[in-house]
């Protein structure tokens, strides 16, 4: 065996199981044990452990299958924040194999669930809202229960699309009625590119503690918020929940194209529920997790050669998997029946 | 049934904006001179399932309607008082309709009713109301050449007050029939005749093999109890196998090869055995020679196979999709690109994750206005369509397409050029056997996973292998599913880590014939029941069923005892799989309908049965010469016209929409700098979030230098491709022992049809010629660099027939290549980092303008055509290695397009840096500027590196100048300023050059509510 490489496809095992896999693995398991990887090399940040021993990881459950592809990156991103993520197919969940009560945050990445092809994020919502499980609950139904149990939601790009066309946000009327929508960008067209983020000061979510602006990609062709009625806009922005705004170079909220890719009301790029527990956007943190996905990053390392090799998106991730720590006491339930991802 | 069909239909509420009605009235404008007036868009959902008033109106308002955005209306065409002419847009029977599907979904969701997805109930159409009363034909040409293609949409228009509807019925109700085609006794005549009805694309030597074959066991036939004809399911699985498209017999064919010029001559004894395969052979002897035995599986499955690392594979296939883009550019290039997907997917055991994808495009001159000719589609509107089905193929399957490339050539617009590529990773051993590897037992099952079969795609293999014509096949045409491949994909990877499949292949050009002809030259025979594959409607005849390229579908061998777990599994994915067989050792092709036979084919006879073809070639040297160009040149004029040029502009309005950073791993992206538009080199991505280790990509094609020189131009577009590795920090492989350096290419020929006939195709000896210089420099490169192949492919008759006119494409061939990156964070970027670097041009420059974009300005193409020197260039790509090792290059761009004038303004326009450079002594300044001689870069370096890297480099390396902080660009000769301009003027002409302003940027709405 060579020094310092790794299997390219240590995550094969991330779906598992559905019904036919039966093996049930530790709770905590960390990347494959090869020991080789290059001592104090970056492959293995020491900060993604968890900072207590005596205190279980967080554990992210990561939703996957029909066309969701953004969930590697989001699995990643948790594993590198020191939280323990588990990847599993959406079928999974609504057939009852898994519960997502056994978990601390529910995660919805991007995507093109159902292939978007009646507005993005729409048939996996109805999924989610109308479809029955064998004792006749919703996944819906569970989700209201879970954040209502103080846990989180998080919804990137087609993830937050799926959010908003379930009326999980912004959920001002706390009865899960779409109030806003995401629909095709201004330009009409989809779009991938590199956009700078203001948080919103009044907002008080625990993603975006500490955190005052950020650069992230955009990729996506229907990110333009409508908010409808000037009630809906003005609760929101009262309540602080629009807690992402595009920014232009300065740092000013702007709607001017191409610095807002689609045109957004309020230049919004970003919901939070009233609680703040459910938050979603419509930039990829999870796609910048490291200093070298940055279009400038060479030119930055050769300016500040001690620049740090984390990207911005990656404080979100470690901000709700503080949080989580923080809230929970000590414990030690394994979640039921589900293998761990790993990579 | 009709009673029940009913009719959904969501418009915009007021004061929404009409995005899709505001481009149609303006492309309607803009490109085809109409004034429509208003254009209101409508979507409109058929519903062929009993539902009641309740729930179909609770259907609509729930699941289709956007609270915020629609208003709903029922059973009726709705529309603004103001409309006069309509425009109903409907798929014809049989067309991939995933909106359609995805409604019907949601019905299943929301009446909570296992509603069978795969038979289809629900049907998508657009409906437009325009506001002028337009004529029948102008509202013909609005629906055929803005709104749909008329191969795969029925248009409904005229005025609104005679609205017609129209919803697909697919299906003829045809009889399970199988008809035998006599052939003995046959006449020459006959027997071309029956290939052409037929759609054969066999020649007379190959339609008398077949029929000798026949006559021949026609007593066996006979005593078996199978009819002494060949049945039509038997020609037509021989017409696939043996298709060119299959069988590469051109590259397979004995070539008589003489240059007219010295008299010499050779024989060829095939083109792919000389130059590729036995080429390759060598570079891997070299290559295990010297510890490095990564080279794991070459030209012998559906991709290349080459070792990362002990647990590791990385698999590489390119390929094109030409024929179906020029007919379809939107189907065909969405399904080019799912196609290619599916190789490496169904590579050995099957299930590699993709990684990335590429693509290369060519096509005629977007701004084309003169007259097409029958049944050719403007290059805009391929250029256009191409662009959307990379686009959505890409982005819908979460594959990043990281690079790619467009040239623009007139000869293009006929058969526009689609290449798609496609890297991927997979582990050595899945459960525990050699994840490259394909075995199969007897009695082992034959599964098909994935979509449907229906009539689309039938004799795409045959039909890609000739001429394109007024008269080619709607049939041939498909339209991808990315959705339903993804769904596949997804659980391809998880059967192959569980080990529920023996292996697996790709159903693509001549579907379940050759996939299931091909795996079952492995256990030596296969019986096939046609009746149970699943069918998107009735009415197929059992050898459309075999032959049907319907999408998104693969064949799996499958262990009888693994098999309830692997359906399991499929269920609880929703993924169709249906059991459709078992391999045998008899050494023959089974195939039955309802126990009927429907072709019993000999294996031996069907693979090794065509005959091989005789070819001749003839060289001789073009005729050209230097042009005479004034003295009083301006070079800071030329520059700017260059960079605003067909083929150097910017691809910016291209590129965003391709999702280029997907997974997350993508390190060097097309476009980078802080402005995000200083254009890269080679892409690279990191292969996993634990390892720093990645693959650098890139793509060498260079087809204006084949007019010049036929070898030059291949070995040039090997180069680039190699130096735009290199220029990324890329090393070249078995520099030292056991290195582990891999490297995997993919050769892609593209040329027009090159058998020589005095009446149809009367310079076929030169092109055949030119061909085999191509094959021969393609020898020289891989072993003067130690690059081996790994996969290729050619296409051979790419030539477009109408109106008594041919258009064929320049001999054209793409070098797309893959490397290992050890550290992705050492790899360098193009652009300048930091004012007062100093700035090098690597490499030596020759008088060589011959093909340059320089001459094109000028409508000449000189002669002295750009020469690959491999030995020179070998050793400064080994240093080039070395200084990076050492930290001592700060960014590297390479030189081609537009030579080193091009480079230094490109390197600019990542920041607001200029650059300040003095050329040296020697050339005339034109030819120092803007030769595209090969292997050269511009390389910046800090100024405490100056001294080591001198050292380092020595004669190779030739100082010019410094980065500047003022943004200018300047050149001076002989104490003579030469170019004087500002960098974000060379931007601004760059950025806003024909492709942004064809595709058009971006711009917000003035309507913004």
């Amino acid at each position: 065996m060579l020094p310092g490489y790794k299997s390219v496809d240590g995550g094969h095992e991330s779906n598992e199981p559905l019904k036919s896999a039966s093996a049930e693995q530790p709770d905590n398991e960390q990347p494959p044990a090869d020991g080789l990887a290059e001592e104090g090399s970056a492959e293995e940040p020491k900060e993604q452990q968890p900072t207590t021993s005596n205190q279980r990881p967080v554990k992210a459950l990561i939703l996957t299958g029909f066309g969701i592809n953004c969930e590697e990156e989001f699995a990643a991103a948790y594993r590198l924040a020191g939280a323990a993520p588990t990847i599993v197919h959406l079928n999974q969940v609504l057939h009852g194999q898994v519960s997502i009560h056994d978990y601390d945050i529910l995660n919805f990445p991007g995507g093109f669930s159902f292939g978007d092809d009646l507005g993005s994020g729409v048939v996996l919502a109805n999924k989610l809202r109308y479809r029955k499980n064998d004792a006749g609950r919703t996944l819906l139904d569970d989700i209201r229960e879970f954040v209502a149990a103080g846990k989180h939601v998080l919804g990137i790009c087609n993830g937050f699309q799926v959010l908003v066309k379930l009326g999980l946000l912004p959920d001002l009327s706390g009865t899960v009625t779409p109030e806003v929508t995401l629909t095709h960008n201004a330009s009409g067209r989809y779009e991938d590119r590199w956009v700078r983020l203001q948080v919103n000061p009044k907002s008080s979510t625990p993603f975006l503690k500490g955190i005052t602006s950020m650069e992230v990609p955009v990729r996506h062709g229907e990110g333009r918020l409508i908010i409808k009625g000037t009630a809906t806009l003005d609760a929101i922005e009262k309540r602080g929940l629009n807690c992402l705004t595009y920014a232009d170079f300065d740092g000013s909220p702007t709607d001017v194209y191409p610095s807002n890719p689609n045109g957004a009301d309020l230049n919004c790029a970003g919901l939070t529920d009233t609680t703040g527990r459910v938050f979603g956007l419509m930039p990829h943190p999870e796609a910048f997790l490291s200093l070298y996905n940055h279009p400038d990053w060479a030119r930055r390392k050769r300016a500040d050669s001690s620049i740090s090799e984390e990207g911005d998106g990656l404080w979100l991730f470690k901000n709700i998997v503080e949080h989580i720590q923080r809230q929970q006491p000590a414990a030690t339930t394994a979640p039921q029946g589900a293998r761990q991802f790993s990579f | 049934m009709e009673s029940t069909q009913r009719t959904i239909q969501l418009l915009l509420k007021p004061g929404q904006h009409d995005g899709d009605g505001q481009r149609v009235a303006e492309a309607a404008q803009r490109h085809l001179g109409l004034h429509t007036g208003r254009v209101q868009s409508t979507a409109l959902y058929t519903v062929r399932y009993p539902v009641t008033d309740a729930q179909l109106r609770d259907f609509a308002t729930h699941c289709l309607q956007d609270p915020v955005l629609h208003e709903v209306a029922l059973d009726e065409f709705r529309h603004g008082a103001e409309y006069k002419s309509y425009i109903l847009v409907a798929k014809l029977p049989g067309v991939t309709d995933d909106e359609g599907i995805s409604a019907q979904n949601a019905l299943g969701d929301f009446l909570n009713e296992p509603l069978d997805t795969h038979t289809q109930h629900i049907f998508s159409k657009r409906l437009y109301f325009l506001e002028e009363a337009l004529p029948e034909a102008d509202l013909c040409r609005v629906a055929q050449e803005l709104l749909g293609n008329k191969q795969i949409n029925r248009f409904e228009i005229g005025p609104l007050t005679d609205i017609r509807d129209y919803t697909p019925r697919p299906g003829g109700g045809a009889e399970p029939i199988t008809e035998t085609v006599p052939l003995a006794g046959l006449s020459d005549e006959a027997l071309v005749k029956l290939s052409k009805d037929n759609l054969y694309a066999l020649n007379l030597e190959e339609m008398r093999a077949v029929r000798d074959h026949y006559t021949s066991i026609q007593a066996a036939r006979a005593a078996a109890g199978l009819p002494t004809d060949p049945t039509d399911c038997e020609l037509e699985i021989i017409a696939q196998t043996w298709s060119e498209h299959c069988k590469h017999k051109e590259f397979s064919a004995l070539i008589n090869y003489r240059d007219a010029d010295t008299g010499e001559e050779f024989e060829v004894d095939s083109l792919f055995k000389t130059y590729i395969k036995d080429a390759t052979a060598e570079v891997d002897r070299q290559l295990r020679a010297n510890g490095n035995d990564w080279l794991i599986k070459v030209f012998s499955d559906n991709a290349g196979a080459v070792r990362i690392n002990p647990d590791s594979l990385f698999v590489w296939k390119v390929e094109t999709h030409n024929s179906p883009s020029a007919i379809d550019p939107y189907g065909g290039a969405i399904t080019g690109i799912l196609g290619n997907n599916r190789d490496p997917l169904a590579t050995g055991i099957g299930g590699a994750r993709l990684l990335f994808n590429t693509n290369v495009l060519c096509f005629g001159n977007p701004e084309f206005d003169g007259t097409l000719l029958s049944n050719q589609l403007h290059p805009r509107r391929i250029f256009e369509g191409v662009r959307k089905g990379i686009e959505d193929g890409g982005n819908k399957s979460g594959v990043p397409t990281v690079n790619g490339s467009i040239v623009f050539d007139d000869r293009y617009a006929g058969k526009p050029l689609v290449y798609c590529g496609t890297g991927a990773v997979m582990p050595m051993q899945l459960a525990g056997l050699d994840s490259w590897e394909k075995h199969i037992e007897p009695q082992d099952r034959i599964i098909m996973a994935g979509g449907r079969v229906g009539k689309d795609g039938i004799h795409g293999a045959t039909f890609s292998s000739i001429e394109l014509d007024e008269t080619s096949p709607a049939t041939a045409v498909q339209i991808g599913s990315p959705i339903t491949q993804k769904l596949a994909m997804d659980f391809l990877i998880l059967a192959t880590r569980r080990g529920l499949i023996r292996c697996s292949t790709d159903n693509g050009a001549g579907g379940l014939s050759s996939s299931i002809g091909e795996l079952a030259t492995i256990s030596g025979g296969a019986v096939v029941e046609l009746e149970k594959v699943p069918l998107k409607y009735p009415g197929l005849r059992p050898w459309e069923i075999f032959v049907s390229e319907s999408q998104e579908r693969f064949t799996l061998a499958v262990e009888p005892a693994k098999l309830n777990e692997l359906l399991t599994l499929g269920r609880e994915m929703e993924v169709e799989l249906t059991d459709i067989g078992y391999f045998t050792a008899d050494g023959s092709l089974d195939v039955r309908f309802a126990g009927a036979s429907v072709a019993h084919l000999d294996m031996h006879f069907l693979h090794d049965g065509v005959p091989r073809k005789v070819l001749e070639a003839e060289w001789q040297q073009p005729a050209a010469q230097e042009p005479t160009l004034a003295a009083d040149l301006d070079y800071t004029d030329i520059l700017t016209r260059l960079l605003g040029s067909l083929n150097i502009c910017s691809r910016e309005s291209v590129i965003r929409q391709y999702d280029h950073e997907v997974k997350g791993r993508t390190i060097i992206k097309p476009l980078m700098g802080a402005t995000g538009q200083a254009p890269q080199d080679a892409a690279v991505v990191r292969f996993n979030f634990e390892s720093w280790e990645g693959v650098a990509v890139s793509n060498g094609i260079l087809p204006r230098f084949g007019d010049l020189d036929a070898y030059q131009m291949s070995a040039g577009a090997f180069d680039e491709a190699v130096r735009q590795i290199v220029a990324v920090g890329g090393k070249l492989p078995n520099l030292s022992y056991g290195d582990g350096n891999f490297w995997s290419v993919n050769d892609n020929f593209c040329v027009p049809d090159s058998v020589y006939d005095p009446i149809g195709n009367p310079d076929g000896k030169q092109k055949l010629a030119k061909l085999v210089r191509m094959c021969q420099a393609l020898r020289d490169a891989t072993a003067a660099y130690c690059i081996p192949l790994t996969s290729g492919k050619d296409s051979m008759k790419n030539d477009f027939k109408a109106d008594g006119v041919k258009i064929s494409v320049p001999p054209t061939v793409l070098y797309s290549m893959t490397a290992k990156i050890e550290d992705v964070r050492r790899t360098i970027t193009s652009d300048f980092k930091q004012a007062d670097d100093v700035v090098y041009l690597l490499g030596e420059t020759y008088n060589e303008l011959g093909g340059s974009e320089f001459y094109q300005l000028f409508g000449e193409l000189g002669a002295n055509v750009p020469q690959v020197r491999f030995e020179a260039a070998k050793a400064l790509y080994t240093l080039i290695g070395e200084a990076n090792d050492q930290g001592l290059i700060q960014s590297c761009h390479d030189l081609s397009d537009g030579g080193l004038a091009v480079a230094l303004a490109e390197a600019t326009f990542g920041y607001g840096f200029g650059v300040e450079v003095e050329l040296p002594e020697g050339l005339p300044t034109h030819v120092q500027l803007f030769a595209e001689s090969h292997s050269r870069f511009v390389a910046t370096v800090a100024p405490e590196d100056v001294t080591a890297f001198e050292q380092h480099f020595g004669s190779r390396a030739t100082r010019l100048g410094r980065v500047t902080p003022d943004g200018q660009l300047t050149v001076r000769h002989q104490g003579q300023p030469v170019i004087w301009a500002s960098c974000a003027a060379l931007r601004h002409t760059w950025t806003n050059g024909p492709v942004n302003r064809i595709i058009g940027f971006g711009q917000p709405e003035t309507a913004h509510q």
